[in-house]
């Protein structure tokens, strides 16, 4: 495989509603401070690619209006993913071992705030025979969380635990949108949205995107004085049927870690788990030992822009590589109820 | 490239107005299975699944592939879903082809597919929008101006169209797999036929269909082994923005670099001469001439004289779309990757009724947006 490496990262800031610019307004700056801080000129770029979701919009084809933000011209060799910009990534990163290219800007987008994205993920469910029961997303996360507590991997407390540590985290987070010092106790007195799962174990609503540039062996090393190699990148789906699942475990993001070559000795990682609950399986699925710091972005407990968490994910661990903060390092994505497709990324710098 | 990649399998299913005789799952398994059985290969020996659509819009199901996993055996394996609007299905099958060609997989499933009985393609592709004003027309309406902007620029005959028409609807009779098959039609019944957007008439204007189309794609050892395979030449998408000032909608320069782009990997100086048959993705009649022009095939402003001459009849020098092309079905998410695989099943030599004979090169091309995105691939009987 050709050495690829991350060098360059940018997301815009994190809230709960951005109702003054659309979706290319806010990720304009975003692709174009990643482009610059690559150090590779825009037309030099050798491949782009997104992900995002027409039923964030509510609209057909919301991803054709973002490409303005990169600005296509001459035209480019371009693709879509109607998947979390992870996704795109890899499709970049495979791009990249053909050898005829050797940089490529993966971006994504999402701006949660325009539709009620709880009831909107509903759609994701078997179309004949659960989406018509409409169970949302906080529901189905719910039955998750539910599983592991009567097979009594976790407790409430430990959910609270996981929100508090990622909230704390994210003080050091600029781009974060919740941020705090939260006291557990309190936090375990908030009501039940939908039993056992309270408010703060449960992500934020985001409107946000990211942008990552990659580039190949030299021009990595030219462009960036420590870039995140990627060691490897796998992905792995499960069946969708939730009742076909042990929703207490996580074998598809075992399997990718397996393939990614995850072997343990990883400093940071960064999971996409947007509920608490997910972090507990997560580490359990990748084997991550205590030295781990997990999520010091404060991961998508801080901020949540739906079909982009996950490449935040990629970029802020690779961020950290690049920085000099740590050595070797994880990212993870996850897509679908109840963590169904997820993917691992292994990245290294020295 | 680090590695070659081959075609060995192709499923389709038969394309319709509305099939509810199966589910979601049960359109794209019915491919899938048929383009496994083509191979003569199972699930068990796919080590990812690429699937394709257009906007999810059309079934009401936002990612649908989360819930196809296990219907098309992807469980356990990578999945991957493309949506480039109109062109998704080429583009998709140029990611699963990437995927062999970057020697990451050995053996790769790829599918393309939509369900428009599901809702109303039409509608569902203009909702009114918070911020920017519907065109509430639908593609034709989008498409029209531009074909009447072709027509007073090459100075076409006004019925170049209905001939268009007439060919692909009568090719479409060779294609079991077609939607609309209509031996008796006419240039008279087409030219007679309600004008929807001028000078788009009802029998000019692709049909909304139900379908899916699946192929298996190999490194070199599994095109070695198959009985039949059709080789990855070339494969290119190009993209360019919805709309600025510099822009020729008609005749589009993404269209033209992504054209360029295969004919130099896959060494073609002449394509007219060189490539013998073309799947081009024709949704409306007049796109066929401009077509041609964009990608090459004649002089800008002549494309319709090869439709008027006969060259891109399926007896012609140059024939297009002899399955009968998008005009006979459009099933829009697997619309593209149907021209992909009749491009392969032609220079395979497995056309069937519809076989051009001696067809070793082939092109298959899509587009999609506001004629902006690009995918193209050339395939061949032989190794590159």
């Amino acid at each position: 495989m050709r050495e690829v490496g991350v060098i360059s990262f940018a997301q815009a800031q994190n809230v709960r509603r951005e109702s003054t610019h659309n979706e290319v307004e806010i990720l304009a700056p975003v692709v174009r401070e990643a482009i610059e801080q690559s150090g590779i000129a825009k037309t030099d770029i050798g491949f782009t690619c997104s992900g995002s979701s027409d039923y964030l919009a509510g609209q057909p084809f919301s991803f054709v209006t973002a490409l303005d933000a990169v600005g296509p011209w001459p035209p480019i060799r371009e693709s879509h993913l109607e998947m979390d910009g992870a996704w795109a990534l890899y499709e970049a990163w495979v791009r990249l071992q053909h050898g005829d290219i050797d940089s490529a800007v993966v971006y994504a987008f999402g701006k949660s705030s325009l539709g009620d994205i709880a009831e909107i993920m509903t759609l994701q469910l078997d179309p004949y025979y659960v989406a018509p029961l409409w169970p949302d997303a906080i529901d189905v996360a719910a039955l998750q969380a539910r599983a592991l507590l009567d097979a009594g991997t976790a407790t409430e407390r430990d959910f609270a635990q996981v929100a508090a540590r990622n909230r704390k985290n994210a003080m050091n987070n600029p781009k974060a949108q919740i941020a705090g010092d939260f006291n557990v106790d309190n936090l375990l007195t908030e009501e039940y949205i939908v039993s056992p799962l309270r408010k703060h174990a449960c992500p934020p609503i985001t409107d946000g995107a990211v942008a990552v540039v990659i580039a190949t062996g030299d021009l990595a090393r030219e462009k960036c004085a420590r870039p995140a190699w990627i060691t490897g990148i796998d992905h792995r789906i499960e069946a969708h049927a939730l009742g076909a699942r042990d929703l207490t475990s996580s074998p598809s993001a075992k399997l990718a870690a397996q393939k990614a070559g995850l072997n343990g000795n990883v400093q940071i990682a960064e999971l996409h788990a947007p509920f608490a609950h997910q972090e507990i399986i997560l580490k359990n699925a990748l084997d991550l030992g205590e030295s781990v710091v997990i999520n010091p972005s404060g991961g998508a407990l801080a901020a949540n822009p739906v079909m982009a968490a996950g490449l935040a994910r990629i970029g802020e661990a690779a961020q950290r590589l690049i920085d000099g903060d740590a050595a070797r390092a994880i990212a993870h994505a996850t897509s679908g109820p109840c963590l169904q497709q997820n993917l691992v990324c292994v990245m290294e710098a020295a | 490239m680090a590695e070659l990649c081959a075609v060995v399998g192709v499923g389709q299913t038969h394309y319709s107005a509305k099939r509810d005789d199966v589910s979601i799952a049960g359109l794209v398994r019915e491919a899938a299975l048929r383009a496994l059985d083509d191979a003569s290969m199972t699930f068990a020996d796919i080590d990812a699944v690429v699937i394709g659509k257009a906007p999810d819009m059309f079934e009401g199901v936002m990612m649908p592939e989360l819930y196809l996993a296990d219907a098309l055996g992807a469980v356990g394996k990578p999945m991957l879903r493309v949506h480039t609007a109109g062109s998704v299905g080429g583009s998709t099958a140029l990611v699963a082809a990437s995927l062999v060609q970057a020697g990451v997989h050995e053996r790769v499933l790829t599918v393309g597919f939509q369900k428009q009985s599901e809702s109303n393609a039409t509608w569902a592709v203009t909702p009114k929008a918070p911020y920017s004003p519907p065109v509430v027309a639908g593609a034709g309406g989008y498409f029209a101006p531009h074909i009447r902007a072709y027509m007073r620029r090459s100075e076409a005959p006004d019925d170049v169209g209905i001939h268009v028409a007439l060919k692909d609807r009568l090719n479409a009779v060779r294609n079991p797999y077609a939607h609309l098959r209509n031996a008796e039609i006419t240039y008279e019944e087409i030219k007679a036929s309600p004008m929807l957007w001028e000078p788009l008439r009802f029998h000019e204007v692709c049909p909304s269909s139900d379908g899916a189309c699946a192929m298996v794609l190999t490194n070199e050892a599994g095109g070695d082994a198959a009985d039949s395979a059709a080789w990855v030449w070339a494969g290119a998408m190009r993209s360019e923005p919805t709309m600025f000032a510099g822009r020729d909608q008609v005749n589009p320069r993404a269209g033209r670099d992504c054209a360029a782009d295969v004919y130099q990997q896959a060494r073609i100086k002449n394509p007219r001469e060189e490539i013998h048959v073309a799947e081009v993705y024709v949704p409306f009649s007049w796109y066929e001439p401009m077509w041609m022009e964009n990608l090459g095939f004649c002089k800008e402003g002549e494309g319709w004289k090869m439709t008027l001459d006969g060259a891109t009849a399926f007896d012609g020098d140059l024939p297009v779309n002899p399955s009968g092309g998008v005009m006979s079905s459009n099933p829009i998410g697997a619309s593209g990757m149907i021209r992909f695989a009749e491009a392969a099943l032609q220079v395979m030599g497995r056309a069937g009724e519809h076989q051009v004979q001696g067809a070793t090169k082939a092109l298959g091309h899509a587009y999609g947006g506001g004629s902006q995105f690009f995918a193209m691939w050339i395939v061949g009987s032989e190794k590159p």
